[in-house]
């Protein structure tokens, strides 16, 4: 009792009093009820700290099994001879002295379920809710209520969200050789688009998901451009195999349950390989050869044409006059143009019969009136202007 | 007034931890759980059920007996089989890099854990198997058969071999594919380059034969064209039209001084040099 009370006086209720009681069972129990006790008690207002604090860091089983001991007898204690107003006091003090424990546990405790117990979806995600690793459910975008962290987890997905696998390279030396259905080679490069189409079968019916597009992705390609010919799989085509190609893509994914949708292919590069790359080029530049010959023969035509006609229309407007008076108009014209040629030219007039003629033809040119007389070779001018 | 003494109720706790720790186990829903009671096969805990919808299969908390029990887990999704490139020789003794894969899934944990004991074990086993099926089917094929073998039955035999001796470790093969099927490098790329190249070198040489061909019938329809015409206006009068047509002749030939004519009296245009028409 008198210690009891000089608990009571102590400044921090609470504690003392649950203390004190411990150090006096601590010590009886080793010494076996001997009792320097009192000695204790004075000196326990602020010696129970330090003397609370061993039985706690020792937790032998000896230890441990003495406190239960202790407890009870500290219990009965409380009970029976606490029924004075001291007593009662001490009583009063404690249980409030543990709510203060039990509010921080409790505001912990609430905290961590207000936080683990609320999670968000955003419009682009689902979310697939686990329960102990057990499926539960697939929720929309928004605010949403789940079982606090260990029991309930959630896995967000993006299935909005467009992903691009790039299979072959449009630059540098590595090449994406295949072969075509002609037993030819191309080199391609594409791209397949996919999205989350369902996130339970995305998240449980594959273990690799993404090399899985990949994989038949290439599989796919290989198979559309294994039947078609190196000509239609590099232009006209190109198109149509992407397309087949998703079609066949998406029947694989979906035999695999993959809960994946193919957006679409891209063929973002499908040429010869570079080491035949020249004999392509040479090709097209013969197209070209060949489109140039063709222009070169019309402009001949225009021009042939053209030019007939020009004189044909010249010939009928000449003849359309030389019809009204055709003697005089030949005559004319025969005149005409004689003067003009003959104005222009060294001119010789031999008489014939009468002289013997050779025709020096090295000297006839200037010194030809001087020298000898000349052959009857002229009767060729005659003979045409006739 | 519990809390007093926090010492013992630790250890309670602590104590109920482990018991819960070893009884209770989680199973995602992506694995199939093998529960062995000391070493013997007990029961699966979320089998693989191909009609089974997720959340009802098993997943989820489970308990077994605590110490005597214990869990191997084994997967339960599509398992990815990816197989080394492989040369197939073809019937007409050509060659070809094959690159195929193969999906898979563990359908019998139990057997597949007494047999292989894991997954990547399984997988090895059916690697090998695969192999060598595709070696000898393949190369049952000619060349052309072995470009698409998607085309034929070929791969569904191949297929549906495979899956029998999968069955003895468990597993399923779902699906067989070639992934790339490519000339070996060397000479076997180097002559189909050369075929390529010949090819076009060719079909270049075509197409240039052909422009020559189409421009020279171009100017021959030309020139017929021109004639026609000619033919149409000169007909009329072919006798004027040598006449004139020589008049014009006469004066681009001779329109330069270099030329020299020797012209007889009798000469048409000579014809009034001498005055009068007296010799003849």
């Amino acid at each position: 009792m008198p210690w009891q009370n000089n608990n009571d006086g102590g400044p921090w209720g609470d504690g003392p009093d649950s203390k004190p009681g411990k150090g006096d069972g601590d010590d009886k129990g080793p010494n076996e009820g001997t009792k320097p006790v009192r000695g204790d008690g004075p000196r326990s207002p602020w010696g129970d700290a330090p003397v609370r604090k061993p039985p706690a860091s020792r937790s032998s089983g000896n230890r441990d099994f003495d406190d239960l001991l202790r407890r009870g007898q500290e219990k009965l204690r409380a009970s029976m001879g606490g029924g004075g107003g001291g007593g009662s006091g001490g009583s009063s003090f404690d249980p409030f002295g543990g709510t203060s424990w039990i509010w921080i546990a409790g505001a912990l405790v609430a905290a961590w379920i207000a936080f683990s117990s609320f999670y968000r979806v955003d419009a682009q995600e689902r979310g697939v809710v686990l329960r102990f690793g057990r499926f539960v459910e697939t929720t929309d975008p928004g605010l949403h209520f789940k079982l606090p962290f260990p029991i309930d987890t959630v896995l967000l997905r993006k299935v909005e969200q467009i992903n691009s696998v790039d299979i072959g390279a449009t630059e540098g030396s590595a090449e994406n050789l295949m072969l075509t259905g002609d037993q030819n080679i191309i080199n391609l490069a594409y791209a397949v688009r996919w999205k989350i189409k369902n996130p339970e079968l995305y998240l449980f019916e594959l273990a690799e998901p993404e090399q899985t597009v990949r994989e038949v992705g290439e599989s796919a390609m290989r198979a559309e451009i294994s039947k078609a010919t190196l000509n239609d799989a590099i232009g006209p085509q190109r198109a149509q195999i992407a397309e087949q190609v998703r079609e066949r893509m998406q029947e694989l994914l979906d035999s695999y349950r993959a809960g994946i949708e193919v957006r679409g292919v891209d063929i973002k590069q499908a040429d010869p390989p570079a080491a035949v790359d020249d004999a392509f080029k040479d090709v097209s530049a013969a197209q070209q050869d060949a489109q140039q010959y063709l222009n070169q023969s019309r402009s001949y035509a225009q021009q042939l044409i053209a030019s007939a006609q020009g004189s044909a229309a010249a010939f009928d407007a000449v003849y359309a006059q030389y019809r009204l008076a055709p003697e005089v108009t030949r005559k004319r014209m025969y005149l005409e143009t004689m003067e003009s040629v003959l104005s222009k030219v060294d001119k010789t007039v031999i008489e014939p019969g009468n002289v013997q003629t050779y025709l020096p033809l090295p000297e006839i040119t200037k010194r030809a009136r001087a020298a000898d007389p000349t052959t009857a070779a002229a009767n060729s001018t005659n003979a045409s202007g006739n | 007034m519990i809390l007093r003494n926090p010492i013992p109720i630790a250890v309670a706790l602590f104590t109920l931890v482990v018991i819960a720790m070893a009884t209770l186990y989680t199973v995602p829903e992506t694995k199939q759980a093998v529960v062995l009671r000391l070493g013997k096969p007990e029961r699966i805990v979320n089998a693989y059920d191909a009609k089974a919808a997720f959340g009802t299969s098993g997943a989820g908390l489970v308990a077994k007996v605590p110490f005597i029990e214990n869990v191997i887990f084994v997967d339960k999704r599509v398992l990815d089989l990816d197989m080394e490139q492989q040369t197939v020789l073809s019937t007409d003794q050509l060659r070809l890099v094959v690159d195929a894969f193969a999906r898979f899934r563990i359908t019998d944990p139990l057997r597949m854990v007494q047999t292989v004991g894991t997954e990547a074990n399984a997988a090895d086993a059916l690697k090998r198997i695969l192999a060598s099926k595709l070696r000898n089917e393949l190369g049952k094929q000619p060349f052309a058969a072995l470009l698409s073998p998607e085309r034929g039955p070929l791969m569904d035999e191949i297929q549906q071999t495979v899956n029998r001796q999968a069955k003895q470790y468990g597993a399923e093969i779902i699906d067989v594919r070639i992934k790339r099927a490519d000339l070996p490098s060397g000479t076997p790329l180097e002559s189909a380059y050369l075929r390529m190249r010949s090819a076009r070198q060719q079909e270049a040489a075509t197409i240039r034969a052909q422009g020559l061909k189409q421009a020279q019938l171009v100017r021959a329809g030309a020139d017929a064209q021109a004639a026609n015409t000619y033919a149409a206006s000169f007909g009329k009068d072919p006798e004027f039209y040598a006449f004139y047509r020589a008049m014009q002749a006469y004066r681009t030939t001779f329109s330069d001084s270099s030329s020299t004519v020797i012209l007889s009296p009798n000469n048409e245009f000579l014809r009034e040099f001498e005055g009068r028409r007296t010799n003849r």
